[in-house]
């Protein structure tokens, strides 16, 4: 792929990569960041307590630990989620993309949780999102297009309760929403941010849309748009 | 030593695609009289408690810690004491 690297504004910015057993999407997105971006990109494996002080940690798509129990449920108990929460209480950044997503609403970090697709069944297509609102991470995109980008996953539908969701609306956390709900998400929500706009978790994969060989870079505007 | 059996479940609030599932698929079967199916889990802990109290704590933690999410399911477990 022959492009220019986008300069990070920041010197030195440092981007970490969880690795969990069962991890599968986390070689996918470090390879896509170096790609775009002249940033530090290190791998973390879940053992291991994190040591350097990055700019953005970020949780990716996989079954970490076969999806015992509930997507998500086990991987808390890592000594890099240790690492990961006190990054969070720092209010550093996080990304959490589809299992990624699943482990930040586990560990309570993100509100909600996600649960089995409507349909029961693995959804594996691209699908349609909107950007809703104008945030720390959407500040790059054009609200008025639509981006497409791949989904992968078993247990997509996220659910909240009604006082939750409402907070959720009310507050603009809502960064992403299905055109066409693929798994019975509520109020078709694809992707939230914390409250204080810090932490981001998504079903779908920007990381799977960003370069020109697969044939949509959707993804990288997203992903620029998230680190820049 | 006790045995705990955990039985895990989705709140009535949530939707459960699964049970809406085997629901449909049991009234295809000609059990026109099932009307609703709830799936859920069922754990066996076993663990070292000098008494039921004790024992009924830490079963209490482990759930909310880990056997199940309390933003989607409830829980609720049976106690006995179990051989050595």
């Amino acid at each position: 792929m022959i492009h220019n690297r986008i300069d990070m504004q920041k010197q030195n910015y440092a981007i970490g990569v969880l690795s969990f057993p069962g991890s599968n999407c986390d070689q996918d997105m470090i390879n896509t960041l170096r790609d775009l971006f002249s940033a530090r990109v290190d791998l973390i494996w879940h053992r291991d307590s994190i040591q350097v002080k990055y700019d953005l940690l970020i949780v990716p798509g996989g079954f970490s630990y076969g999806d015992y129990l509930r997507a998500g449920a086990i991987a808390r108990f890592a000594r890099a989620m240790n690492s990961l929460q006190e990054h969070a209480k720092r209010g550093g950044a996080i990304i959490g993309i589809c299992n990624g997503f699943q482990i930040l609403c586990e560990v309570d970090l993100l509100p909600g949780a996600l649960i089995r697709n409507q349909s029961l069944k693995h959804i594996c297509k691209d699908v349609i999102l909107h950007a809703p609102t104008r945030n720390a991470f959407t500040k790059e995109l054009d609200l008025s297009r639509t981006y497409r980008i791949p989904v992968s996953h078993s247990d997509g539908n996220y659910r909240i309760e009604a006082d939750g969701l409402k907070a959720l609306q009310d507050d603009d956390q809502i960064v992403f929403r299905y055109a066409q709900n693929p798994n019975g998400s509520v109020d078709d929500i694809a992707g939230i941010t914390d409250k204080n706009n810090r932490i981001l978790g998504m079903m779908p994969h920007p990381e799977r849309a960003a370069n020109s060989m697969v044939g949509n870079l959707d993804g990288k505007l997203l992903l620029e748009s998230f680190l820049i | 030593m006790y045995l705990a059996r955990v039985f895990v479940q989705l709140k009535e609030s949530v939707l459960d695609p699964q049970g809406q599932a085997v629901t449909r698929a049991l009234q295809d079967l000609g059990n026109s009289e099932v009307e609703d199916i709830r799936i859920g889990k069922y754990i066996e802990v076993r663990l070292q408690a000098e008494n039921e109290l004790q024992a009924r704590e830490k079963v209490e933690h482990y759930c909310v810690s880990l056997l199940a999410n309390p933003v989607i399911e409830k829980y609720r477990f049976e106690l006995e004491e179990s051989g050595q």
